[in-house]
């Protein structure tokens, strides 16, 4: 954008969530300086347009689509500032994805304190939505780790925000409704290796996985669990769980990208990009619940109670294991659904979810559970409890039960005290988002009135669930 | 559904004020653009939820971009767009009127290309839509009554056959629709046996989504294979 930014018909683009359940068209502009994000703001005004903010996209609904508006894609704010080794403080604009800062710090031992499962999120995205990873119960969300941000306001304000101001705390989790961040200084994580150990359990039913959760929770860096939506009866919440540590050993070898990166062959021939094809194949009810099967018999096998060493990037970035994996939904896509549920409500609450999907005969094709600790973020997410983060496949046919089904769950979920995550949601309603976030909800919408006086920013998830007008 | 908003020029009467009503019958939403506002207002009692009405006359090119960007704002998006505008004045076999000739020009022509390529540039980019343009077997083969209005017809048949090889590759459906005489205020002063506006427009809704050139009826698609294949010599003798 050498001048004024125009509204012209080659901005246009189709852009949808992650989970590609659902298609817009808008306006796109990338800026490369915060002079050329004020030029956006000034062609919304003048030509009587909101704006959306977008990163990566890798949110699985609708955060970062606003139709027929003016999206602003940071992705082109991209350069790392600063980076001081001995340390792990880090500088960056705000359109560095989390790979473009392992990538630059890990060689010198820092790894980013927390990670998606992908890591292709902006760290603009990755705070708007104050993402967390596997190591949640340990460190807290990734706006727990910044020291300072930039961040452009509607009103033209250019603030720099540290933790000493409270509006850090509501543009962290604000899910890009409250102004542009630009600017991120962060503290990344010092790790002597590249390599994490990683141990595996198989667990038959709720009891048995919440048991190895409490069991790994004070002693380990990362845990997780697989969990088949299809068990039923006494074998109802069986999976898999895995807990992994950091190697203390220096292992610089390790550290190194190249050696970090993932072979594009399985088993030495098959293409990874070729699999989701395969994977299309079983993609239906029946077919997952055959893998889900195969999978539990194998983990409860071959791998149980086995401690074996892997990449810090093959471990975190599930996500990106293979390729394209997302195609093999099309062409309804699917959405994730995601709930936050208090310690001493969690079993009862997912085993409720998951016997209201088998009710529905609309078992999740892929169930996660994830231990959290709670945070002082305005719209947070967090409790002090569970996670269940479940993919649901899109049908035009199935669409109008699966949305009736979640909303069920949401009730649920609500009446245990639990929470919702916008970066996960396609299916909330007003009325669920105003419950969970009580107090929250005014003081967001206070804030926004000062920061963003004429509402520029919105998305189409904030119209959906009314957090903007 | 494929579509659910559509922006239709030339809504307020004959074969586009059907299209309008079969559309919005269908549920999708609708922009019903043209000249006789009065017109439009009833398709928009008729349909106050999806029905908008947008004042225009096409031979008024330079308000075309605006317009279209105010109407798709308003719509929400555009998945369908019919170039339904057309005009076919009554002109002796012995007539030469420019005025008539140029207003053909203007409407057939011109309004035409300033509004699908809006509609090109947007599917284009948008990777998906489909744009639909009301041909005329009259464009098939010059004849003696009508020299501008078969001209027009002809260019825009190979105007819209260009924007699909443009836009076939984006995933863009460029549907081109040659009607008969069909029974509305341009074809009022034509004595043959017509189809009705309504029968018409279900027949073009049926061919929206497919690539390429279409008849409304097997009877068209075999009479003007034969037509267009008369050698000159003889077709100038002929009173077709």
């Amino acid at each position: 954008m050498t001048s004024a930014a125009k509204l012209s018909l080659d901005h246009m683009d189709r852009l949808s969530g992650f989970g590609q359940a659902g298609h817009i068209d808008a306006f796109v502009y990338r800026p490369t300086t915060v002079d050329e994000i004020r030029e956006v703001f000034a062609l919304a005004r003048s030509s009587n347009r909101r704006v959306t903010l977008r990163g990566s996209g890798r949110s699985y609904g609708d955060a970062s689509t606003g139709r027929e508006r003016l999206v602003i894609d940071i992705t082109r704010m991209n350069r790392i500032l600063s980076f001081d080794k001995a340390t792990g403080v880090v500088e960056a604009e705000a359109g560095v994805t989390i790979e473009g800062l392992w990538r630059y710090c890990l060689e010198d031992g820092w790894w980013p304190p927390v990670v998606t499962g992908t890591m292709y999120p902006t760290l603009a995205g990755a705070l708007g939505m104050n993402v967390h990873g596997k190591n949640n119960f340990c460190k807290g969300t990734i706006g727990e780790h910044i020291l300072e941000l930039e961040v452009l306001f509607p009103s033209g304000e250019l603030a720099i925000l540290t933790p000493a101001d409270d509006r850090l705390f509501a543009v962290i989790s604000s899910a890009g409704l409250l102004g542009v961040i630009t600017r991120v200084k962060l503290q990344m994580h010092h790790v002597a290796s590249g390599k994490l150990k990683v141990y595996a359990e198989a667990f038959k039913n709720w009891d048995e996985q919440f048991a190895i959760f409490e069991k790994y929770e004070k002693e380990s860096d990362y845990m997780v669990s697989w969990v088949d939506c299809f068990g039923r009866g006494n074998q109802a919440g069986r999976g898999q769980f895995h807990a992994a540590w950091y190697e203390h050993r220096e292992d610089l070898f390790s550290r190194r990208a190249d050696k970090q990166d993932l072979p594009a062959l399985i088993l030495g021939f098959f293409p990874k990009s070729m699999m989701w094809k395969i994977f299309r194949w079983f993609n239906n009810r029946t077919g997952m619940r055959l893998i889900n099967w195969a999978k539990f018999k194998a983990s409860s096998t071959l791998g149980n109670h086995k401690t074996i060493d892997q990449g810090l990037v093959e471990f975190s970035f599930l996500l990106d294991y293979v390729p394209d994996w997302r195609r093999a939904y099309e062409p309804g896509g699917f959405i994730q659904y995601q709930t936050f549920v208090p310690r001493e409500h969690a079993k009862r609450v997912f085993a409720e979810q998951v016997r209201l999907q088998q009710e529905a005969k609309l078992e999740s094709f892929l169930g996660v559970m994830k231990r959290h600790r709670p945070d002082k973020f305005l719209l947070t997410h967090a409790v002090d409890g569970y996670s269940l983060a479940l993919d649901f496949k899109v049908t035009e046919k199935n669409r109008a039960k699966l949305w009736e089904l979640a909303h069920k769950m949401n009730d649920v979920v609500l009446a245990a005290g639990g929470r919702f995550y916008f970066a996960k949601d396609s299916t909330l309603r007003p009325s669920d988002v105003s419950a969970y976030l009580g107090d929250a909800l005014p003081k967001f919408q206070k804030l926004k009135s000062e920061v963003d006086p004429e509402g520029l920013l919105t998305s189409d998830l904030a119209e959906r669930v009314m957090l903007v007008d | 559904m494929k579509y659910q908003t559509a922006i239709v020029i030339g809504a307020s009467s004959g074969i586009g004020r059907e299209i309008v009503r079969i559309l919005a019958a269908k549920g999708v939403k609708v922009a019903a653009v043209a000249r006789r506002k009065a017109l439009l207002d009833e398709l928009v009692t008729e349909f106050p939820s999806l029905v908008q009405a947008y004042e225009h006359d096409v031979v008024q090119t330079h308000d075309v971009p605006g317009l279209f960007l105010e109407i798709t704002k308003n719509l929400g998006g555009l998945d369908l767009f019919v170039y339904n505008s057309g005009v076919m004045p009554e002109v002796a076999a012995t007539e030469y009127s420019f005025d008539k000739d140029l207003h053909m020009v203007n409407v057939n022509i011109l309004g035409a290309i300033a509004w699908c390529n809006q509609a090109a540039e947007r599917f284009q980019n948008t990777k998906h839509g489909y744009l639909v343009g009301i041909g005329s077997v009259a464009g098939d083969r010059g004849r003696m009554l009508q020299p501008v209005y078969n001209a027009s017809k002809s260019f825009l048949h190979t105007y819209l056959e260009a924007l699909r090889n443009r836009l076939s590759r984006h995933g863009v459906v460029v549907s081109t629709i040659k009607p008969g005489p069909v029974d509305t205020e341009l074809a009022a002063h034509m004595s043959m046996k017509k189809m009705s506006a309504h029968h018409a427009a279900e027949i073009c809704v049926s061919k929206f989504t497919k690539n390429g050139e279409h008849y409304l009826a097997f009877f068209h698609r075999f009479a003007f294979y034969i037509i267009k294949r008369i050698p000159s010599p003889i077709f100038r003798k002929l009173k077709i």
